[in-house]
């Protein structure tokens, strides 16, 4: 069930919609599914960002941590979305954690795959691109209304 | 489509004069802010339309609105959630049971209820805003009206009326989902803004009415994602906040563009004060 | 207009018209000079009046100056109109006494006073009407207000030298009285006399005249108090410019124009004390060290002031910049669609009053300029 659907897959999930097969054929053969049980982690802050993780089922908590702190979750991740954009953009090396909450299956795209077949491939390097920008655009939005700390008590 | 407006009981001659009310229990909802439970010292009666507001006076102190939660348990008196911030509602929140208070109104109309109930209902509440809203999603619920409540907070420990909201979420047809902007390992919700949850509205949600409250910031972005979801203007409704003395339309101090908040609102259709809300500083 | 043929008056009978007012039991209230101003205090009879004298207004100005002649209503407004006598600048509203667990209220009995407003002008007559529509048209009415108003005797005055911050012709509230009083009267000089043509506006005001036994007006008097109007209107210092008001400002919220006005308005308040149509209040809870009681008391506000606008820890209107354009957006726009009129009757009193002299026509013919500009 697995490998001639997984391209069928990629197609059919929300962060690839649309993208002509012979490009999605491109990104299948960086492709694989794999799978997190809660608790796990898809990888760590300070590591190589080796992977961009297409997100199938489950909710994964993007966190950081501090000596002496708890680590605090500033974004939970949904089926549909996508992480490990830090493996597209120099220097390749992660930000924060990313944990699994729930049971979490994704698509994991090896990241140099990729960012080889889009060199080579400009169209399939735009087609890319122009998904990505948008999630990068809401996450900034969403991240600037949490700096703003609305629902607190006012400062004194 | 109207907005419920309540006029105030004729047979109160002066609209500045409070009417003694008794504290009867008070129960702290999360850090500095309370439930009061309020009821009639002069052997009246309270009512309410979901959405409207008291001023309440804590004697020698002073007097500030105040957003009605619900109704005690047996109907003889009002809920009141407030948040301790200033003279007033401190001196509110320190309040034992037993103690008198003044109490006018309530004023303002309210949420459009039985509009919202004719077909699936969006209630969106960021931080304090659920309290003016848990009336009408009480309402709605008892009505079995499809539901989808989206819910931010600041943290996990700051979820206002958690049971409240996991009661909701038990009921068929309500979908409670909630979010907070920052959380500690143990949170497994959702952490981000409220807007993110608006990907998730089913396609009858455009055809019914959203209810919204919160700080304002909130409202303007919910607000938009929302009609990036496909609602009208005409079918959200949002309850906007102003400095009021009065509440009666008479002192000036609640004016929000043209709209004196008091008595206009606070509920306010969007496409009323969508170009007011984008003018900083009205 | 009241009757059209009206009666004429001698300096001794408006003397003793005002005598007849204060015999029926009402407390005058009419212009008299205090302090180096012409201000509303309680008078007694035409001796009271600041006969002989003028004012000179301009942007940030106002003196008294000698008159030529002994005119007695020579001069236009002050810095105090008539709120200050029905809409109170500080009034009790109740006290309430805690004791053996219960409270009980002792709300402030409604007034009972009889005033009897002397030398009311056009553009004050204005201000009461749209005062009216404030206080008792809306859902819910002031008593105090309600309670002086149904008592009040209006005298008014038609002014015959506009000042130069007047412009009440472009906001057709005046110079001549139209409506809403139950005498008004225009000084008028006939054949070297110094006399007044009297209109009766009100049974109250046709009583008075019938008891005085004052004579129909002659046709020169009537002539002569043409001219006074004519004269007035030719005068007239200012204008507010023609165009839709309303519209330009709404369509302006975040013009420019506003942070440049800013630079200069102080905040000070004074256009808000001053204006007759402001009416925002605030209310204060204390204590009654004597007594004991809580007591609220009601006062006047201002939209410039630095809390008005508090909300649970931040100000919405906290710059300079954006408590001007709610005062004055307020006024000349948002008020129509709250009352159904303009907020500005022309009275030219925060021009005068501004300690920088912000002239509001000025700047709202700024603003039309600027969108003709744009526009092309």
């Amino acid at each position: 069930m697995e490998t001639h659907d997984l391209e069928e897959i990629l197609r059919r999930h929300p962060f690839f919609e649309g993208l002509a097969p012979e490009l999605a054929r491109l990104v299948r053969g960086c492709a694989r599914m794999q799978r997190f049980d809660p608790g796990r982690r898809l990888f760590r802050e300070g590591q190589p960002a080796e992977h961009l993780y297409v997100l199938r089922r489950g909710r994964v908590a993007l966190e950081l941590a501090a000596p002496g702190h708890r680590a605090l979750v500033f974004q939970t991740v949904d089926a549909g979305d996508i992480i490990g954009i830090a493996s597209l953009v120099p220097p390749y090396r992660s930000l924060y954690d990313a944990r699994a909450v729930e049971r979490t299956v994704v698509i994991a795209i090896e990241a140099r795959c990729i960012r080889e077949k889009c060199e080579s491939d400009p169209r399939l390097g735009y087609e890319l691109m122009k998904r990505l920008v948008p999630v990068l655009f809401q996450r900034l939005s969403a991240t600037r209304l949490q700096l703003l700390d609305v629902y607190g008590p006012p400062a004194r | 489509m109207s907005t419920a407006r309540l006029r105030a009981d004729p047979a109160v001659a002066d609209p500045l004069l409070p009417r003694p009310v008794r504290l009867r229990r008070r129960r702290r909802e999360i850090a500095g802010v309370w439930s009061l439970e309020l009821v009639p010292a002069d052997g009246g009666t309270l009512d309410f339309a979901p959405g409207q507001f008291s001023m309440l006076t804590v004697f020698g102190i002073g007097e500030v609105p105040i957003s009605v939660s619900g109704r005690t348990a047996d109907g003889a008196g009002l809920v009141h959630t407030v948040r301790a911030v200033g003279a007033v509602s401190g001196a509110l929140c320190a309040l034992r049971p037993g103690d008198l208070l003044g109490l006018r109104g309530p004023y303002g109309n309210g949420w459009p209820v039985a509009e919202a109930a004719a077909g699936h209902a969006v209630v969106m509440a960021g931080g304090l805003g659920l309290a003016p809203l848990r009336p009408a999603v009480e309402a709605l619920v008892a009505e079995g009206v499809p539901l989808l409540l989206l819910y931010g907070a600041r943290s996990p420990a700051e979820i206002l009326f958690a049971s409240d909201l996991a009661r909701w979420a038990t009921r068929p047809g309500v979908r409670v989902e909630v979010t907070v902007d920052h959380a500690g390992p143990e949170w497994r919700g959702h952490v981000g803004v409220v807007t993110k949850l608006v990907p998730h509205l089913p396609p009858e949600a455009a055809d019914g009415l959203a209810l919204l409250c919160g700080p304002e910031i909130m409202m303007r972005f919910a607000a938009a994602a929302l009609g990036g979801a496909g609602l009208a203007e005409e079918r959200i409704f949002l309850s906007m906040e102003r400095n009021m003395k009065c509440a009666v339309g008479l002192c000036g101090h609640c004016q929000f563009g043209p709209h004196f908040v008091c008595r206009d609102g606070p509920v306010f259709r969007l496409d009323a004060v969508a170009s007011l809300l984008r003018i900083e500083e009205l | 207009m009241g009757e059209p043929d009206g009666h004429g008056a001698s300096v001794a009978e408006l003397d003793a018209l005002l005598k007849a007012l204060a015999a029926r039991g009402r407390r005058l209230i009419g212009p008299t000079i205090r302090d180096g101003a012409i201000l509303y205090e309680e008078i007694e009879g035409v001796a009271d009046l600041p006969r002989g004298w003028t004012d000179e207004h301009a942007p940030g100005s106002y003196r008294l100056w000698r008159r030529a002649d002994d005119a007695l209503f020579g001069h236009v407004v002050g810095p105090r109109s008539w709120k200050h006598f029905l809409h109170p600048p500080e009034r009790e509203l109740w006290r309430a006494r805690l004791a053996d667990g219960a409270v009980t209220f002792d709300p402030a009995p409604p007034p009972v006073e009889r005033l009897a407003l002397v030398g009311v002008r056009a553009c004050e007559l204005a201000a009461i009407r749209i005062h009216d529509r404030v206080f008792l048209d809306g859902p819910f009415a002031d008593p105090h207000y309600r309670a002086l108003r149904e008592r009040l005797f209006v005298l008014a005055v038609d002014c015959g030298e506009p000042a130069a911050t007047c412009f009440c012709a472009s906001m057709d509230t005046g110079p001549a009285v139209r409506e809403g009083f139950d005498l008004a009267l225009t000084e008028i000089v006939v054949g070297g006399e110094r006399r007044f043509l009297l209109r009766s506006g009100s049974p109250a005001g046709r009583a008075l005249v019938a008891e005085l036994g004052l004579a129909p007006a002659r046709p020169e008097e009537r002539a002569a108090a043409d001219g006074v109007r004519a004269g007035a209107v030719r005068a007239m210092g200012r204008a507010m410019p023609d165009v839709d008001i309303r519209g330009l400002l709404l369509a302006g919220l975040d013009h420019p124009r506003w942070e440049r006005i800013a630079e200069r308005c102080l905040a000070c308040g004074n256009c808000t004390l001053v204006c007759p149509t402001c009416f925002c209040t605030t209310v204060e809870d204390g204590d009654d060290l004597l007594t004991g009681e809580t007591v609220r008391s009601q006062r006047w506000d201002s939209c410039f002031s630095a809390d008005f606008s508090y909300i649970h820890g931040h100000v919405v209107r906290a710059s300079t910049a954006a408590r001007y354009r709610q005062w004055l957006v307020h006024k000349l726009a948002t008020w129509h669609d709250q009352f159904g009129s303009s907020g500005c009757v022309g009275c030219g009193r925060c021009i005068t009053w501004c300690p920088v002299g912000i002239d509001i026509t000025e700047e709202v013919a700024a603003f039309a300029a600027e969108r003709a500009a744009v526009a092309g």
